[in-house]
């Protein structure tokens, strides 16, 4: 996969939460088809990083490129880089069609029926199509982190980003959304994903990130990173979290 | 679900009526010790008159119109006021942030009837304003101050994540208000927002005295011609109670409206 293009580019990228140093020199480009899981302590800079690439952050200092286009600026195409929250974010007022409906007619000027057949389909696509007249708040927490990945998908995203999106859900409901997160990264769309599944990195990463501190420590395909890693900051973190 | 609408009028009307029987009596063995003539068969002369075969609104009816008039424009006013307010003193602007707060401050440490006398007296004139924009203007200006805060208080209380996963979904700022932000703020300061529609009703009493024939004033002129100051404000205040408490029903109903589906509590 060398001969494809890069989605995301970033270099030297430094970021400072007043004196703190939240992101240190960041060097890391993500190639358009790849699955990146990025792990790490909490407090690390993981989410930060992410959050940098949709710009929910602005950082100080080196340079970031996303979709052929450099940072900060105003995008060309807004909603191709989409974001799945841990806490979901879905929006309690409107029904679950509304709230994959929304961006679809305003941003891509798509028809009410258009953008109700496109809902439709990625709601089938995430098992979930017989909620669709529902309120977020009568879905289960793995419902409604599937429908806000069914929300972003309807915008085409070249690129989508999960920050931690099973941390807040109950372990029975964690696997119906890494389900569809597998399915999503067999069809190829490309993906970076704050989490701690090593099971689901396992499966599907292409490269797995280690990061501590605001650096990235270590890099690597997920056997390589999980089973033998190199720097012993990786190897006291994967030791903590492997000991029950 | 029209029981949650009823319950608490009727609970309104019951207290209401027990306090005023109470209050009626006492003020009419009071008005007997001091001689008043009571002369409540003149007052629906007041209300409305049959004339040529058909019914007219009297003095009373006419005041109600004129009041409810500058309350409807006046409450439209508020409510963009403090809507724009509430988004300035919000805003990255540090002019604009400034300018929200010097009004708010300015508008809720001074008396109304002082803003009226000077925007009656000075501004009204020096801009050319009648009457009645005055009017309309000096109470949206007082109500749009303490609309702001509650508006300000809905956003605050709005979840970042609601702005981040629009923002994350393309929406331009103006739909991510207009269909993600503002319909959860309206659904929640909506109990608030009520009370300010009805001090607004009430605080409109006050223009009398740039002499707009709204209800108080059309009462102290019926007042002053027949002597009868018990009957007249008496019916005054039933007359605004009547208002103000059917507000208060559309509210109750709104609010169940807005979010009976996907309210959490």
């Amino acid at each position: 996969m060398n001969n494809r293009r890069n989605l995301v580019e970033f270099k030297t990228l430094n970021k400072w939460y007043g004196d703190y140093h939240a992101l240190k020199s960041i060097d890391l480009s993500i190639q358009q088809g790849e699955i990146l899981v990025i792990c790490g302590p909490s407090g690390s800079g993981k989410s930060t990083l992410i959050r940098c690439i949709n710009q929910l952050e602005r950082f100080d200092s080196g340079e970031l490129n996303v979709l052929g286009q450099a940072l900060p600026a105003k995008l060309r195409n807004p909603g191709k880089v989409g974001m799945v929250f841990q806490h979901f974010h879905l929006f309690p007022h409107l029904t679950v069609l509304e709230n994959l409906t929304l961006a679809p007619i305003r941003t891509l000027k798509l028809s009410k029926s258009e953008a109700e057949a496109l809902a439709m389909h990625y709601l089938e696509r995430v098992h979930i199509a017989e909620q669709a007249h529902k309120y977020p708040i009568q879905l289960s927490g793995g419902q409604q982190q599937r429908v806000a990945i069914a929300r972003s998908l309807c915008m085409k995203p070249e690129l989508l980003l999960f920050d931690e999106p099973t941390s807040a859900l109950d372990p029975e409901m964690i696997n119906e959304v890494l389900d569809v997160m597998v399915e999503l990264a067999e069809e190829g769309i490309t993906m970076v994903c704050v989490t701690h599944e090593m099971g689901f990195a396992k499966k599907v990463a292409d490269r797995v990130i280690f990061m501590d501190e605001g650096q990235i420590i270590e890099s690597n395909d997920p056997t390589s990173l999980f089973e033998s890693p190199q720097h012993p900051r990786t190897q006291a973190f994967l030791k903590q979290i492997l000991s029950y | 679900m029209y029981i949650k609408i009823i319950k608490p009028v009727l609970s309104a009307v019951i207290q209401v009526s027990i306090l005023a029987f109470a209050i009626g009596w006492v003020l009419d063995s009071g008005a007997q010790s001091m001689g008043y003539q009571w002369q409540w068969e003149r007052v629906p002369d007041y209300i409305a008159f049959y004339e040529d075969g058909e019914w007219w609104p009297a003095e009373l009816i006419e005041g109600l119109l004129v009041t409810i008039h500058i309350s409807a424009i006046s409450l439209i006013a508020t409510l963009l006021i403090g809507l724009v307010t509430a988004l300035l003193k919000n805003s990255n602007s540090v002019v604009g942030r400034c300018l929200a707060s010097s009004y708010i401050e300015l508008i809720r440490n001074t008396p109304l009837l002082v803003q009226i006398y000077l925007l009656y007296f000075v501004f009204g004139p020096v801009i050319g304003l009648d009457r009645f924009s005055t009017a309309v203007l000096a109470l949206s200006l007082f109500q749009g101050a303490y609309t702001a805060e509650i508006f300000r208080s809905g956003l605050n209380s709005i979840d970042k994540g609601q702005f981040e996963a629009a923002q994350s979904l393309g929406l331009s700022n103006t739909f991510t208000y207009w269909d993600v932000i503002l319909p959860q703020v309206l659904q929640r300061t909506l109990p608030p927002l009520t009370n300010e529609v009805i001090s607004l009703i009430k605080n409109s009493s006050i223009v009398s005295v740039m002499a707009i024939f709204d209800l108080t004033t059309e009462a102290r002129n019926i007042v002053s011609e027949t002597a009868m100051p018990f009957e007249i404000w008496f019916s005054v205040a039933v007359i605004y109670l009547a208002l103000t408490l059917s507000l208060s029903a559309i509210a109750v109903w709104l609010e169940h409206r807005l979010g009976a589906k996907w309210r959490t509590q």
